[in-house]
């Protein structure tokens, strides 16, 4: 083939079908978590007591620095291709290096958070969850089945952002060819995005 | 198009829209510490929209990209709204 002559072009790269993909991707996580927003929805029209005084429980100012948490680390992934675009290929590890250090610090808070709950027998299948009424049942349930599956996301999250660090560092994304940072830059934000709408359904809202 | 591709936001417009977010989460913690009943809800509800749409369009530069991304969102989000929309109805009609 005539197009290895050169062996720095890449053969058919495709950025903006790569980005597709990526929002593809994020799409059906939408819908997916859009699904277990109505079932906390219905459940929550149809036990409103229960959920009122079961989201007493959470703690306000825990959910808030969490909260906070994520969108700087959202900021300083957004600003990590920033830096990209303008070539500080440095500059722009930090930012994903920042990020990743910020989805940890996220993380040992939920486990703080969790473990309290844990301490006291609350946790999903524990002897204290099965002498529930049914609303308090469902809402603890759904707490720990939507903000677990969001802490998944986190973990899947960084994992992709530890194997962006690194082909940064190896150069393999540059200034010319960032998709892979802008891809996972996207799947944090949504990260991000599903706990905007977290936050203010388990904490906030009574 | 390649115009569109190549618009770089600068630090300082990320910084910007952080602190919008973070100003619009201390809002709904504010709002939804009095109490308002059904109004409490609808207010956290709506400034998580606005949230979203901020990520989505600045974070997520749909606002700068091919318009093809945020046609395709846009259609989604819309879908989910449907579903939404007829799960409420069914609910308060039973």
């Amino acid at each position: 083939m005539e197009t290895t002559i050169n062996a720095h072009t890449d053969l058919h790269r495709d950025d903006t079908a790569a980005k597709l993909g990526m929002w593809l991707f994020i799409f059906t996580e939408i819908l997916l978590f859009g699904g277990l927003f109505i079932v906390y929805s219905v459940y929550r029209y149809l036990n409103p007591v229960a959920f009122h005084l079961a989201h007493e429980e959470l703690s306000i100012p825990m959910g808030l620095i969490n909260t906070i948490i994520l969108l700087v680390s959202s900021a300083t992934v957004a600003m990590s291709i920033t830096a990209m675009q303008k070539g500080d290929k440095k500059m722009s590890m930090y930012f994903v290096a920042a990020t990743v250090i910020l989805a940890l610090v996220f993380l040992i808070n939920k486990y703080f958070e969790w473990g309290s709950k844990f301490e006291h027998g609350m946790y999903p299948g524990s002897e204290l969850m099965a002498l529930l009424s049914k609303g308090d049942m469902l809402f603890f349930s759904l707490y720990f089945f939507m903000t677990g599956l969001h802490a998944v996301h986190i973990l899947v999250g960084m994992a992709l952002l530890i194997v962006t660090f690194f082909r940064i560092k190896q150069n393999h994304v540059r200034s010319d060819k960032y998709a892979l940072l802008e891809n996972s830059g996207l799947y944090w934000h949504l990260v991000d995005l599903i706990w905007i709408f977290l936050f203010p359904l388990f904490y906030l809202i009574h | 198009m390649n115009k569109e591709n190549s618009h770089i936001s600068s630090y300082k417009d990320h910084l910007m829209v952080l602190s919008i977010l973070i100003t619009l989460t201390v809002l709904t913690v504010a709002i939804t510490s009095i109490e308002l009943s059904a109004f409490n809800t609808a207010a956290a509800l709506l400034i998580a929209t606005v949230k979203a749409t901020i990520v989505l369009l600045y974070f997520m530069h749909l606002r700068f990209d091919q318009k093809v991304y945020l046609i395709m969102t846009v259609l989604v989000l819309a879908l989910l709204v449907v579903v939404i929309g007829i799960t409420v109805f069914d609910y308060i009609d039973r």
